[in-house]
């Protein structure tokens, strides 16, 4: 008889226990859950397809892997943008674009490895371009003013560091149409909304 | 032996590298309507797995991929 009563008693608790978790925890679990997926939305719309790259370097090696990861992102469908800074405004710089070199100095990689001291002699620099050229040939690589055309084509952004147009004495007129000019400001702004972002 | 979809555009990338085929890709796709199918033809060894990243990224599916003596064979088609 107490026996039945206490476990009358014990559902009696159980129910009024989970009548007042639902009454204080469901909404409390509701407005976490809600506040956590809005902070998270918020930063995922902030957030767009995008890739953003700095150019620094101006050797021949060193402009094709942002040209190659910007024209491929955008044929990907994504957004894509190269800042050209210091020497990485020779790629756009219509006077030196069709022209850049590849260093024999301390440069270990080269397939050919050349002893630095005699990387130093005058005229290796071509003979190390040469080089790189004609192995671009052999896999039909093509040039960098192609690949800046293309990634015209492609709507890629293309920033020349106004900084550096400065201090080199560059202008506008100097760079390949189409190209944007601005400031360290212009990149981080666009930088800031991109999924991916490079230093080259 | 699965039975080859219908092409509709052909485009021909052998003897190109790395990012050219990608690119000529999308831009033959571009010029597609919803539905039609594009065959791409490469030799460069890299395409298999940048066509099968391609194809992940851009929602376009991949009917069918071949390999024969003259490359690999990617039927793509577009989707909307």
């Amino acid at each position: 008889m107490s026996n039945a009563m206490d476990k009358d008693l014990d559902a009696q608790v159980e129910a009024r226990v989970q009548a007042l978790l639902d009454q204080k925890l469901g909404p409390l679990v509701d407005e976490r859950v809600a506040k956590a997926l809005a902070t998270h939305q918020a930063k995922g719309n902030g957030q767009l397809d995008r890739i953003a790259i700095i150019a620094s370097k101006g050797s021949l090696d060193m402009a094709y892997p942002p040209l190659i990861l910007a024209t491929t992102a955008a044929a990907m469908g994504m957004e894509a943008g190269i800042f050209f800074t210091f020497y990485g405004l020779d790629i756009i710089n219509r006077k030196k674009y069709a022209h850049l070199k590849v260093p024999s100095l301390a440069n270990p990689a080269m397939p050919v490895p050349v002893p630095n001291i005699i990387g130093a002699l005058p005229g290796m620099t071509m003979i190390a371009t040469a080089m790189m050229k004609s192995w671009m040939g052999r896999v039909k690589l093509n040039s960098v003013p192609e690949f800046i055309e293309m990634a015209k084509d492609l709507d890629c952004t293309l920033i020349g560091c106004q900084m550096t147009m400065d201090v080199m004495g560059i202008k506008k007129e100097d760079l390949v149409e189409g190209v944007q000019v601005g400031g360290a400001a212009t990149y981080l702004e666009f930088a800031s909304k991109a999924k991916i972002s490079l230093f080259i | 032996m699965t039975e080859m979809p219908t092409i509709d555009h052909e485009l021909d990338c052998r003897g190109l590298s790395c990012p050219l085929p990608i690119i000529k890709t999308k831009k033959a796709i571009d010029g597609l309507a919803p539905g039609q199918t594009l065959r791409m033809i490469a030799t460069d060894p890299g395409s298999v797995n940048d066509m099968a990243a391609w194809v992940s990224k851009t929602g376009h599916v991949m009917v069918a991929q071949t390999q024969d003596t003259g490359g690999f064979n990617f039927y793509i088609r577009k989707v909307g």
